[in-house]
């Protein structure tokens, strides 16, 4: 209950050994939301692989309560679109999108669906807000996994606040606020690693 | 290395090559387009070429020449190993009339190659008993790798949102959208100005 009590306006009655916790119910329900976001894997493209890395017990963002995948739109809240969207599969998208339920969020997965990346030709959507509204928006070709747990704390942070503007995944370290540091640091300390 | 392959061609159709080169194993006979598929059933069933596969199908736009485009086609004979390309020149200037037989009756992959062709060149295949779009939608007009197909030109087949702004493509603007979220907590280290993670700075201890 900590994190219910960090988040919201609830009260612990101290001096008690189980106590009672007071809340909103907006608030109480956008937690249970952001924890339990049934997810719809809507893969296309080698974006599929760093998703695949990122369900896997190294990452498992089961974690983070997005564990459920369903496969069926009706059932899902949260709409993962991974890869390259083409003007083929563009009415594939917004069918699958009108199919699910409200509430319902989108997260864009890569460059390609934030944005078209470098496939700026006839072929593609130069990114899936251009079809459907989307949430959160995840950079990287692929983004390395810590990047979309980002994002989807990102959303579990929108959710629990109510904010539907888009939220787009930046550098660890923002270069406005430390215009010195380096953009993206890949190395690690030697001393986080376990002993060999 | 199947210069005699050329050669075996060449006596045989003594009209209908134009010509021929071989350089570094690349074989390559150009041809004139009449005799395009009596020299590709000939491949196949003479026991000399024996070609079986047909690799691979295509065609390339030369805007400035006339014929403005050459069909291209890659066999290669399983049994016997060697491979062969032939080419020959079709269609004119403003590519209108682009037609060429087509080898779906001697080969079965060429059906989908020659789709992908007429697809995205305008390359009509003869004969052909399903000549429709394979990659893009029959909404879809032009052929979009042709030279004179604007290269920045899309024709969506859905709409887009009708939202202001929504010409722009993400990652938007530093000062757009949210920030960062993870930068409004404040479960950081505890003395970390800079936010929950920080500038870490490398040093050469670490290494």
């Amino acid at each position: 209950m900590g994190e219910l009590k960090a988040t919201t306006t609830s009260i612990l009655e101290p001096g008690q050994t189980s106590g009672f916790a007071t809340t909103k119910f907006e608030a109480l329900l956008a937690w249970a939301q952001k924890y339990s976001l049934f997810m719809n894997p809507f893969v296309t493209a080698c974006c599929g692989m760093e998703f695949m890395a990122v369900s896997s017990p190294r990452y498992d963002f089961s974690r983070f309560g997005s564990e459920a995948p369903r496969f069926s739109p009706r059932q899902s809240d949260l709409l993962w679109v991974v890869g390259t969207i083409v003007q083929r599969q563009a009415p594939i998208l917004k069918r699958i999108y009108e199919q699910m339920a409200e509430p319902k969020w989108v997260l864009a997965f890569g460059t390609c669906a934030s944005s078209g990346g470098f496939y700026d030709n006839y072929a593609c959507v130069a990114g899936i807000d251009k079809i459907i509204p989307c949430d959160v928006y995840v950079p990287g070709c692929p983004p390395r996994p810590e990047a979309v747990l980002d994002g989807l704390m990102l959303l579990q942070d929108k959710i629990q606040r109510g904010d539907r503007t888009p939220g787009i995944v930046k550098p660890r370290i923002d270069p406005v606020q430390a215009p010195d540091t380096a953009l993206v640091q890949l190395r690690r300390s030697r001393s986080s690693r376990p002993p060999v | 290395m199947s210069v005699a392959l050329i050669e075996l061609v060449k006596i045989n159709f003594p009209d209908a090559v134009l010509a021929s080169h071989s350089q570094l194993g690349d074989d390559t006979l150009v041809l004139k387009p009449e005799s395009w598929k009596a020299v590709a059933r000939f491949l196949r069933d003479d026991p000399r070429s024996d070609m079986t596969m047909l690799i691979d199908l295509t065609a390339v736009d030369y805007p400035d020449r006339e014929p403005r485009f050459e069909v291209v086609a890659h066999f290669y004979s399983l049994s016997r190993g060697h491979r062969l390309r032939l080419k020959a020149a079709v269609g004119d200037r403003d590519g209108e009339t682009v037609e060429i037989e087509t080898l779906t009756d001697l080969w079965g992959s060429a059906n989908w190659l020659e789709r992908e062709c007429y697809d995205l060149l305008g390359v009509t295949f003869t004969g052909h008993p399903d000549l429709r779009r394979i990659l893009l939608y029959p909404e879809f007009d032009g052929h979009p790798l042709r030279k004179d197909y604007p290269a920045e030109k899309i024709q969506p087949l859905l709409q887009y949102r009708d939202e202001p702004g929504i010409e722009k493509v993400a990652p938007f603007g530093v000062d757009e959208g949210m920030a960062f979220g993870r930068q409004t907590h404040k479960y950081g280290i505890a003395g970390d100005e800079d936010g929950p993670l920080g500038p870490k700075v490398i040093t050469p201890a670490d290494n």
